[in-house]
């Protein structure tokens, strides 16, 4: 931790300081970490798109079939692909918190592992589910 | 609410009230309680989508209004709408620093959620019941 002026000035330049985020190498765990913030973000947004497919679905044929229409254009499925690899890669990055609060993974090798765990599970399922979705449709 | 020379909370703090209110881990209980839940309830999510995709209004809107599709969607919005409006909560309390910018975008958010949220769940109910 850097140290702050440790007499003068006011209660809070007195407080320790901690390192700034420019500082650091870029590390897997650190990208995962903020990988994990920008998708749920993303997902904040995407229930956007979410309530509109709804409301479409609610109101009628016409409505449904103009959300459909973004939604299958290019544009749409390369939103709709980001939105799954969001939801998947955040849904990963939950279940890596829930080993951390039980008290494991934490150490140096398995962190790393983790965090591989969390980028290749959310990209594996991501893929998986765009397949069976061509073959479904 | 300690007066000692130890504290590090500052005299203004006190004066504004900031420090502990003894609900200082809702948020976090919370958060936990969604994210639980919101394992099962995505992968039912996405399983649901899957046997929407690329079908016609007819045939989405029956597989929609179905008891346990409705249900499951407003399980899983209203598990993921708490869940987003903590998450965005803690992005705006780390980044947004102005006392008045952070009140006002704090405010947004809880606003942004629940007419999303509200949305969802009335086009839900309405395509399982109209």
């Amino acid at each position: 931790m850097a140290e702050a002026n440790s007499v003068s000035g006011t209660p809070e330049s007195r407080r320790p300081l901690s390192p700034h985020l420019q500082i650091y190498r870029p590390m897997l765990t650190m990208m995962m970490s903020i990988m994990h913030r920008i998708t749920g973000g993303a997902l904040y947004v995407g229930t956007l798109l979410l309530a509109w497919w709804l409301i479409a679905l609610a109101k009628d044929a016409n409505a449904f079939a103009i959300a459909n229409g973004f939604l299958s254009s290019i544009i749409g499925r390369l939103v709709m692909f980001g939105f799954t690899w969001s939801l998947f890669h955040h849904l990963m990055g939950g279940l890596r918190h829930f080993v951390w609060e039980a008290g494991h993974g934490m150490e140096h090798p398995q962190r790393e592992y983790l965090a591989q765990a969390t980028l290749a599970g959310g990209l594996v399922l991501t893929v998986l589910v765009w397949i069976v979705a061509y073959m479904v449709r | 609410m300690s007066n000692n020379a130890n504290s590090i909370r500052t005299p203004l703090a006190r004066v504004r009230h900031l420090g502990s209110a003894r609900s200082g881990t809702r948020d976090i209980w919370w958060m936990r309680v969604t994210s639980v839940a919101l394992v099962p309830l995505t992968l039912g999510f996405v399983w649901l989508v899957l046997s929407v995709v690329g079908k016609d209004y007819k045939a989405a809107r029956d597989i929609m209004s179905g008891v346990l599709p409705s249900l499951l969607m407003l399980l899983f919005i209203g598990a993921g709408v708490y869940h987003m409006k903590l998450g965005m909560k803690v992005i705006i309390e780390d980044y947004v620093h102005g006392e008045h910018s952070k009140t006002w975008t704090l405010l947004l958010n809880e606003f942004f959620c629940y007419a999303v949220g509200l949305a969802c769940i009335y086009a839900v109910l309405r395509i399982g019941f109209v």
